[in-house]
């Protein structure tokens, strides 16, 4: 074997390259123009553009309300009112980090609060227990939709789409669309209402749903950004076929992405007790759109594979400021919703600019 | 040449329902050299390629590396036993880090109770590994490791999946058509890349349809027409012409079989 002469230039055509610039693989750093920056930090930064909107929107409801809505008790009370569709985000923002989406997991949600109580006002099974039985059923309902969308590549739309009716069917079906007082929990098992509890601060008001709920986004941003599986949930979302080709389980990644889903849904039952004091299996009915809504505004692109669970904690809390800042100011509700359709729409219309960054 | 081949294929059988895409098809590839694998379309060769890679199981016939039968069900279990395959379309993540892409599948943890209880990835090791690596193949000046793959160059993605397939002490690494989708001057960055990847000992099986890149950096040429191996030939004895003859069938090799 000859020693290859490589840097020579061996065809005739490529005979004019000796005379060219030898700079050829390395990164550009030609100058950039403000807005080219400015595309590159947030390419960089996806929870960056949500941050600064929340940021915005309460320093104008601060302005127009002053301290009407700029305290403690105001802003914490946004916090009480984002924290179900925020623990709910969180599992959508997992399944949408896969390029999929979740319809089902508000009617999840529902039926593991429906067991959680059922079980123990029914059965007579001590409350931890039922609330066990809770997770397992929301785990569980996770589960299937992970199987049918891995296994038997169902389009993650359509199997949600009819876990939904499955889930929210079985919910009314199972309940006898029956609420449980809240006097009633109060009395004989307290633990379901654990999430309603609160600490103050002065005016600020945190209930222990607010808290769990900034915990679980904590503990999921460390998991999909300093561990092996979170950045597999990104490169599934991201090309599949790349993922698998370079290692990753596919499968088992999607099969325990929905599961886990499920899990924090169970969990949003849990807190969703807390929150309204009864059971009642006709809560929550909007919390699959919300959770979505609290995803797209964060940023989180649909296409999978790109956005941060800080930007949907930032949408969430976008959706609560606007809505209690117009109702403070006195609007009809249906400006919150224009507005949100607004914001939903601009959101998406930035992650496509942010996309071309690449381009 | 004496030595004995690092790996083997023989009498390698695929079909597909009525199509014969590998017939007793046979491949030896030598400790550090450059084996180029040319064929018209639909000879079979990415059926071949895809067998000893481990992405198709062949029907009949035997793979050897380094003397030992392998059976391969997944490229997985191929990489696991030193078969490292660059695609064309490269399996990168772009939204991912150099980094993360680099370490994809078999990430680093930190040592001790983070890395075991919390699993925390140990990024700083992974990221001098990486930096290391690329400029090892005196690949690029990184300015930073954590730059999405998206913002890459065609060449320098190609970069990256070649240095993520050197880079875990692999024994063979399988190149499909990396040139195709590059311009001239990043056709020949690539080039030079796979030479300095030989350099280091590590052979390489090149698939390519660039006659002018194949006769320019492979030791031998493997030619595969109608599902099997027609000949092997030294570029050096052969002009392009007589390659692209004996592939496409206009012309007769002079002897059958040169290993």
């Amino acid at each position: 074997m000859t020693e290859p002469q490589a840097a020579n230039p061996h065809h005739e055509y490529e005979k004019v390259l000796s005379g060219s610039s030898t700079q050829v693989a390395s990164f550009d750093t030609h100058e950039r123009s403000v807005l080219q920056k400015c595309q590159h930090f947030l390419h960089s930064s996806p929870a960056a553009v949500p941050l600064i909107v929340l940021i915005m929107s309460i320093a104008i409801f601060g302005m127009l309300l002053g301290t009407k809505f700029f305290s403690a008790f105001t802003l914490t009370l946004i916090l009480q009112q984002v924290a179900i569709v925020g623990i709910v985000g969180a599992a959508q923002t997992l399944v949408i980090l896969t390029a999929g989406i979740d319809l089902s997991v508000g009617a999840i949600m529902v039926l593991s609060s429906v067991v959680m109580g059922q079980f123990t006002f029914r059965y007579g099974l001590p409350p931890t227990v039922a609330i066990l039985c809770g997770f397992a059923v929301g785990a569980f309902c996770g589960w299937i939709n992970g199987q049918l969308v891995a296994r038997m590549k169902l389009p993650p739309f359509i199997v949600t789409l009819g876990m939904w009716q499955i889930v929210l069917a079985s919910n009314f079906l199972y309940s006898a669309n029956e609420t449980i007082r809240s006097q009633d929990i109060a009395q004989q098992a307290p633990i379901l209402q654990f999430f309603g509890s609160n600490i103050r601060i002065g005016g600020a008001v945190f209930t222990y749903g607010v808290i769990v709920m900034v915990l679980l986004v904590a503990l999921l941003w460390y998991v999909l950004n300093r561990t092996a599986w979170g950045r597999h949930v990104y490169a599934v979302g991201d090309d599949p076929e790349a993922a698998e080709l370079a290692g990753v389980n596919v499968k088992r990644m999607l099969v325990s992405v929905y599961t886990l889903s499920g899990l924090i849904c169970a969990l949003a039952g849990w807190a969703l007790i807390g929150r309204i004091g009864s059971v009642s299996p006709t809560a929550g009915q909007f919390a699959n759109i919300e959770s979505i809504t609290a995803v797209v505004i964060g940023g989180i692109s649909l296409f999978g594979g790109r956005g941060s669970i800080l930007g949907m904690i930032f949408g969430a809390l976008i959706v609560g400021v606007f809505s209690l800042g117009l109702r403070l100011i006195g609007t009809d509700p249906q400006w919150t919703y224009l507005l949100i359709g607004v914001l939903i729409i601009a959101a998406v219309a930035i992650d496509q600019w942010i996309r071309k960054v690449s381009g | 040449m004496v030595q004995e081949p690092i790996l083997t294929a023989r009498g390698l059988v695929k079909r597909y329902g009525r199509v014969t895409a590998l017939d007793n098809a046979d491949f030896d590839l030598y400790p550090g050299e450059i084996l180029a694998v040319i064929g018209d379309n639909g000879a079979g060769k990415s059926s071949m390629i895809k067998a000893i890679s481990g992405a198709v199981t062949p029907d009949d016939g035997e793979i050897r590396l380094e003397g030992q039968l392998i059976q391969f069900r997944s490229p997985i279990e191929a990489r696991k036993a030193g078969i490292e395959t660059v695609y064309q379309n490269l399996a990168l993540s772009p939204a991912l880090s150099i980094a993360d892409n680099i370490f994809l599948g078999r990430e680093l943890r930190k040592p001790g109770i983070m890395g075991k209880w919390f699993r925390k990835l140990d990024r700083t090791a992974m990221e001098r590994f990486a930096r290391d690596k690329l400029s090892e193949l005196g690949l690029m000046t990184i300015q930073n490791i954590n730059q999405a793959v998206e913002t890459l160059s065609g060449g320098q993605r190609q970069g990256v999946a070649v240095a993520r397939a050197a880079a875990f002490g692999s024994k063979v690494i399988i190149l499909d058509e990396p040139t195709a989708a590059l311009g001239v001057k990043e056709s020949r960055r690539v080039l030079e890349l796979i030479l300095d990847v030989r350099r280091r000992g590590i052979p390489i099986v090149l698939i390519s349809h660039n006659m002018p890149h194949v006769f320019e950096v492979a030791d031998r040429i493997h030619v595969h027409r109608l599902g099997r191996r027609l000949c092997v030939i030294n570029p050096k004895d052969y002009s392009m012409s007589d390659a692209v003859a004996f592939m496409t069938g206009a012309k007769a090799p002079a002897e059958p079989v040169a290993a």
